[in-house]
């Protein structure tokens, strides 16, 4: 809050719109008329509002990992084998593993507070912990899975303006770390209510890449315990990303 | 992909005559075509740029003679012919394209500057007529990497029985294989007839079965279905 107070006085120093909108806020910037207004060295923690929609019909949303990262990070690429801190988030729902990887001089991981039931949403703030920080990515598993996850990568937010916001759809991808064999014991969701992360990597190939869907008993698998309404498409998420 | 040629100048022309006056220049390209799909091998793909006065495909419309050599058996040499009817400037993958790889080919149009369409096509395997499609995207005169995330299309002109016998032949059914060698055999009777669509369509996806020896498919359903988009074009303006 502090910090959001600094800006405000910053920008009125600058700006005759944000003056008359904000001029009931500025009577708090002891120093704002006074003295000649301070350079943005850029160096100022940005803050966002992530919020999450799950736009599936039966498949929980794990707590969502939000994370703003450098140029230089990528959580995951098609074609290359996931890390095993996204096959716990793929396989198991658990992003505790990617949070204490990451460098806090490349990356500021913030996590929901518990999973987004089908329909629902969640809006969760961060502030990137360095101005290099100008990567956002947001992650969860789909929980009656194998193996599946829905999120947005790397997407670039330094040009987003204070206010303004971008909305994504977010595609549902494999981790490729487990066979997709929907059967009793293999899918930590409500549906199997079985196994997260086991360090095996039993998939027909070992890379992430985009998900083909699951497939239930109901559609012609017989061994899966997974129903028609386990089923999905893409978009499985709706993602806002909002600069404060 | 005569009538195909002529439908799409009239179509198009009229729209982005505008951008197209302002966008001739001559270019080097670069794409980058990357395999999305879980357990799908695409043929050597196919891609162009090319002017307005033709394309390789129209949803919508009945797949060339062209177009369904290639969706049922990933020939390219028609396509081809036609593009140079066209002078597009062209260029093929040598080899297929297993799921979750990439392939960069490179283009360039400093000898024909009119060539600012991109598409890209290339069959999907195991399916009986199924592929990836691009079609006549803009080129932007502007250095940059643009992004280009493709949807299966049905051609419209042969069952889906889901059976791999070998058959890639313009006409003749069946699917011709499996690169990915994850397909089963022995299905008997085929998972669907003949298309309600015959035009170019949106495909519906695999369905596939449990029994690798037998069932109605000869494609695992836990492997070769998919959702879209089932490829990225990484375009790379130089």
């Amino acid at each position: 809050m502090k910090n959001f107070f600094k800006r405000l006085c910053i920008k009125t120093a600058f700006s005759a719109t944000a003056v008359l909108l904000l001029g009931s806020h500025i009577s708090g910037c002891s120093n704002s008329s006074s003295s000649p207004p301070a350079p943005d060295t850029g160096d100022d923690p940005i803050s966002y509002e992530v919020s999450v929609i799950n736009a599936t019909n039966n498949q929980p949303i794990s707590p969502v990992a939000v994370i703003t990262h450098n140029a230089g990070y990528s959580l995951w690429s098609i074609g290359s084998a996931a890390s095993t801190e996204l096959e716990y988030i793929a396989e198991g729902g658990s992003n505790s593993q990617l949070m204490d990887s990451l460098d806090s001089e490349d990356a500021t991981a913030v996590s929901g507070k518990g999973a987004i039931g089908p329909g629902g949403s969640e809006t969760i703030s961060i502030t990137a912990g360095a101005s290099e920080q100008t990567r956002i990515t947001v992650l969860g598993m789909l929980v009656n899975t194998n193996d599946a996850f829905s999120g947005i990568r790397s997407v670039d937010v330094s040009a987003l303006a204070s206010g303004e916001s971008i909305s994504l759809n977010a595609s549902v991808y494999d981790a490729g770390t487990e066979i997709n064999s929907e059967s009793s014991g293999t899918m930590p969701g409500p549906a199997d209510g079985g196994e997260g992360f086991n360090a095996a990597r039993s998939d027909t190939s070992n890379i992430v890449r985009y998900h083909g869907g699951v497939v239930s008993a109901d559609d012609g698998l017989s061994a899966s315990v997974l129903d028609q309404s386990h089923r999905f498409d893409n978009p499985a998420l709706v993602i806002t990303i909002t600069r404060i | 992909m005569k009538n195909s040629i002529i439908r799409k100048l009239l179509s198009a022309a009229v729209i982005s005559s505008a951008t197209v006056s302002t966008n001739i220049s001559a270019q080097n390209l670069s794409v980058t075509i990357t395999n999305l799909t879980h357990g799908l091998a695409f043929t050597p793909a196919l891609v162009a740029a090319h002017d307005t006065s033709g394309n390789l495909f129209d949803t919508g419309s009945a797949a060339s003679a062209n177009l369904q050599a290639m969706a049922e058996g990933g020939a390219l040499s028609g396509l081809q012919n036609d593009l140079d009817a066209i002078t597009a400037t062209h260029t093929s993958a040598g080899a297929p394209l297993m799921a979750g790889s990439s392939v960069t080919l490179t283009l360039n149009t400093d000898t024909a500057p009119a060539n600012t369409k991109l598409s890209v096509v290339a069959m999907m395997l195991p399916t009986n007529d199924g592929f990836i499609g691009l079609d006549a995207a803009d080129i932007p005169a502007a250095a940059g990497t643009y992004t280009f995330y493709l949807n299966a299309y049905d051609a419209g002109t042969e069952a889906n029985d889901e059976l791999i016998t070998g058959g890639g032949a313009p006409g003749v059914a069946g699917i011709p294989g499996d690169p990915g060698a994850m397909a089963g055999s022995g299905a008997t009777g085929g998972v669907a007839g003949t298309d309600s669509n015959n035009n170019v369509h949106v495909h519906r996806g695999a369905i596939g079965d449990d029994d690798l020896s037998g069932g109605n498919s000869d494609l695992d359903n836990t492997v070769h279905r998919w959702l879209n988009p089932v490829a990225r074009v990484t375009l790379v303006v130089k």
